[in-house]
């Protein structure tokens, strides 16, 4: 197969250095795998291609032929001849071709951009220190790199209106705008939500919704990420923080079990922003709103900052040793979340062996598929819990046969992490007639009735790894540290198994997946370490009986995978 | 090996020290009557400042009132001891500066670790911080020693400005900008009138 496509194969060549590149292929990535950038601004690897911003322009040619006999046309030492063509082409909109010679650095190419530049920085205000997007600006990048680095404009700089609302969470700044239509492609192609377009000719050019209508949908905010200048900026994020103050480190949204891959920026303990990061097999560049929007959960007013044992407030070492006692009595069940991430799932498997737990559950969330990036199953680690043989089949929205076992006195401890048993269908009735303890981020029912409660970590605050629909394992990272009080969730959980086992037993993601990979199970072989920034595919073949609840979404085709499982 | 230093023995004026202490007062005494003063009674007299005086930094207001900062964070990030922390805000949309956008809600200088390099200035796109003539700071506490927005205006006072960028800009806008003329009325349509923003229904 590898043979076949290396036949595919086309030979261009780019500043006089040969290169193959597949079928298709435009010369702004062929150059891109060269090491080399093109300036773009219009051009979006997840887009069509407009061609209308002339950033991209290089100089090509293609080998000359006889037009009278048709023979190819050489030079004297016998090299095909290039004809090149007499003004500059656009990089993003010329595909491969066969012999295509192209020179992205002559001095045509240069002057070019050179031009281009000076043309978009006539009408463009120089906002820069009150503008969002300084320091991530393609325009500021390339006016610095590709400009004539002074100006020759000395008439009126065009006025247009700032400050204009397109919907809830974008805020549109037209004087900054260089007209590349990203964000229409973006609507129309990806969120198929058109209700953005340019009005008017010329310099009256603006980017408006269409009457009646805004930009609302669920992936609104991704027209900000692809904005190459600060014209669309995000109305939360909007004068928050300067984008060069941001950490970012690499994540992933909690919100469905699609997994979006993400950057989380955050300064001094503290987040401001999520944005997607490219995925080719998962997310490509984007990522719903309301993903971005969960780290505001880190800050919420009902969080838990420390642990408490019968509602008094005491240190993680006293309610941790606390809950170990619960767990050593008769009739312990465990309420496990679907957002837990696998090396928890893990280490309450062990503790659900430990103990001989009368039961294991999970509570699903189910909401509606939206086709791109949410997915039915709200849970982002179902399959984790699969995986780690904490269940065996799917988990059921209410725990009912956990309610029965409580009523007929069969459980009489609980270990509930990360899960509101109220909101699971649960009355507080039937949660004071237990021993109750709770691992939670925030104040919920069950944390107030625990006899242990422990203050743990959102997914901004810890390291660990999920399983998404397709099977695929995706680590995300710590980006703050959580507050005061609280601790770990997964340290914890590994302390109440070295209580209950009375045996050591690791503690952090890193030394967890030691024995979580050396299980045999669909780990084996796997790290933490060595797990890929962009996910591994496990093979879920063993999974393929149960009917999971996923439709179609971006790369997702829920029956493709069920023949390629069977 | 000591190298030994032949001393010349000391005659008999040099052994009875009066006429050197004589010689060494006639210098005292002509520098106390006659002499100018070197000295200022600190903190009563203070000396004069040099031009380019690099003393506390503050904040300065335009002729007009207007801060002039607009938070744009660029002296916190190039601060080399870290002193400067800027909170940033939005400017209201009712405002007679609204067109401005942005101006620190918080303004904090840590003046136990600021260098007084004079870093924050240099790169300041707004001419807005200043190290001007203030050289002496002190307070009981290290809260004391962190000047706030409100201390920093009220060492800065107002400065000159010869550029006027913002009150130019608002002034394009009102002109019509680039094209010479001035804005549609405001019953016109919005897609001819961007001033006008759009009413979506709820």
């Amino acid at each position: 197969m590898a043979e076949e496509k290396k036949d595919n194969l086309i030979t261009v060549n780019i500043d006089g250095q040969d290169l193959q590149v597949p079928p298709g292929t435009n010369m702004v990535e062929a150059v891109k795998m060269l090491g080399k950038e093109v300036p773009h601004y219009c051009y979006h690897p997840k887009l069509s291609i407009a061609g209308n911003c002339r950033m991209c322009l290089v100089e090509m040619g293609m080998p000359g032929k006889d037009r009278a006999t048709g023979e190819p046309m050489l030079n004297e030492d016998g090299t095909p001849k290039i004809m090149w063509m007499p003004g500059p082409a656009i990089a993003c909109g010329t595909n491969a071709a066969p012999g295509m010679h192209i020179k992205t650095n002559s001095q045509k190419a240069i002057e070019s951009r050179e031009s281009v530049t000076e043309f978009l920085l006539i009408n463009h205000p120089l906002d820069c220190p009150i503008c969002d997007q300084a320091g991530e600006c393609k325009l500021q990048e390339f006016s610095a790199s590709h400009g004539r680095g002074y100006s020759r404009f000395v008439e009126e700089k065009n006025v247009k209106p700032k400050r204009t609302r397109l919907g809830p969470r974008v805020t549109l700044d037209d004087e900054r705008c260089i007209l590349c239509s990203r964000c229409i492609r973006f609507s129309q192609e990806v969120a198929k939500d058109d209700v953005l377009g340019f009005t008017d000719r010329g310099s009256y050019s603006t980017l408006t919704c269409f009457p009646g209508k805004e930009l609302a949908n669920n992936y609104s905010l991704n027209t900000v990420d692809i904005c190459p200048v600060g014209a669309l900026t995000s109305t939360d994020f909007r004068f928050k923080m300067r984008v060069w103050f941001l950490k970012e480190t690499k994540s992933i949204d909690f919100e469905s079990s699609v997994g979006c891959n993400t950057v989380v920026s955050s300064r001094e303990g503290k987040v401001y922003r999520v944005t997607p990061r490219r995925n080719d097999e998962v997310n490509d560049t984007w990522m719903p709103d309301s993903g971005r929007e969960l780290y505001k959960q880190i800050e919420a007013e009902d969080r838990l900052s420390y642990s408490t044992v019968n509602g008094v407030g005491t240190s993680a070492v006293e309610a941790l040793k606390a809950a170990a006692e619960l767990l050593k009595g008769e009739g312990v069940a465990i309420v496990a979340s679907g957002r837990n991430t696998v090396e928890e799932q893990f280490v309450l498997k062990q503790i659900a062996d430990q103990v001989n737990a009368k039961g294991v559950y999970l509570v699903a969330r189910y909401g509606e598929d939206d086709g791109i990036l949410i997915s039915k199953d709200r849970n982002p680690n179902v399959r984790g819990a699969l995986a780690t043989g904490l269940i065996s089949d799917l988990p059921a929205e209410q725990l009912s046969v956990l309610g029965s076992q409580i009523d007929s006195g069969e459980v009489k401890t609980v270990l509930a992490a990360k899960e509101d048993l109220v909101a699971a269908g649960l009355s507080e009735e039937q949660l004071k007639k237990l021993k109750l303890v709770a691992i939670d981020t925030h104040a919920t029912a069950t944390t107030r009735n625990a006899d242990v409660a422990i203050a743990g970590l959102t997914q901004f605050e810890k390291s660990g790894t999920l399983i998404n629909q397709q099977f695929r394992i995706q680590k995300f990272h710590k980006a703050i540290p959580g507050p005061v009080g609280s601790i770990d969730d997964l340290a914890a959980l590994s302390a109440i198994q070295a209580s209950l086992s009375g045996e050591t037993y690791p503690s952090v993601v890193g030394t967890v997946w030691e024995k979580i990979a050396a299980e045999g199970s669909i780990f084996e072989g796997l790290s933490f370490k060595g797990i890929a920034d962009t996910g591994v595919l496990l093979d879920g073949s063993a999974f393929s009986g149960l009917a999971f609840v996923e439709g179609k979404s971006l790369h997702f085709e829920p029956q493709v995978v069920e023949v390629a499982k069977g | 090996m000591a190298i030994v230093v032949k001393r010349k023995p000391l005659t008999f004026l040099e052994k009875l020290y009066i006429p050197e202490i004589v010689r060494g007062l006639t210098v005292t005494f002509r520098r106390m009557f006659f002499g100018e003063t070197v000295t200022l009674e600190y903190p009563e007299q203070r000396p004069p400042i040099p031009a380019g005086y690099r003393g506390v930094p503050t904040l300065v207001r335009d002729p007009e009132g207007r801060e002039k900062c607009v938070s744009c964070q660029l002296c916190e990030f190039v601060c080399p001891p870290k002193a400067i922390r800027i909170t940033p805000g939005e400017i209201p949309e009712d405002s007679d500066y609204a067109h401005v956008e942005k101006a620190p809600k918080e303004f904090d200088i840590d003046m136990l670790r600021c260098i007084y390099c004079g870093m924050c200035q240099e790169v300041c796109p707004e001419e807005a911080i200043w190290l001007q003539n203030q050289y002496s700071m002190s307070g009981y506490t290290r809260a004391e020693m962190v000047n706030n927005k409100a201390k920093l205006y009220e060492l800065g006072g107002t400065l000159p400005d010869d550029h006027f960028k913002w009150n130019k800009k608002k002034e394009a806008a009102k002109n019509g900008g680039g094209h010479g003329h001035a804005m549609p009325p405001a019953d016109m349509p919005r897609s001819e009138n961007p001033e006008v923003p759009p009413v979506f229904p709820k």
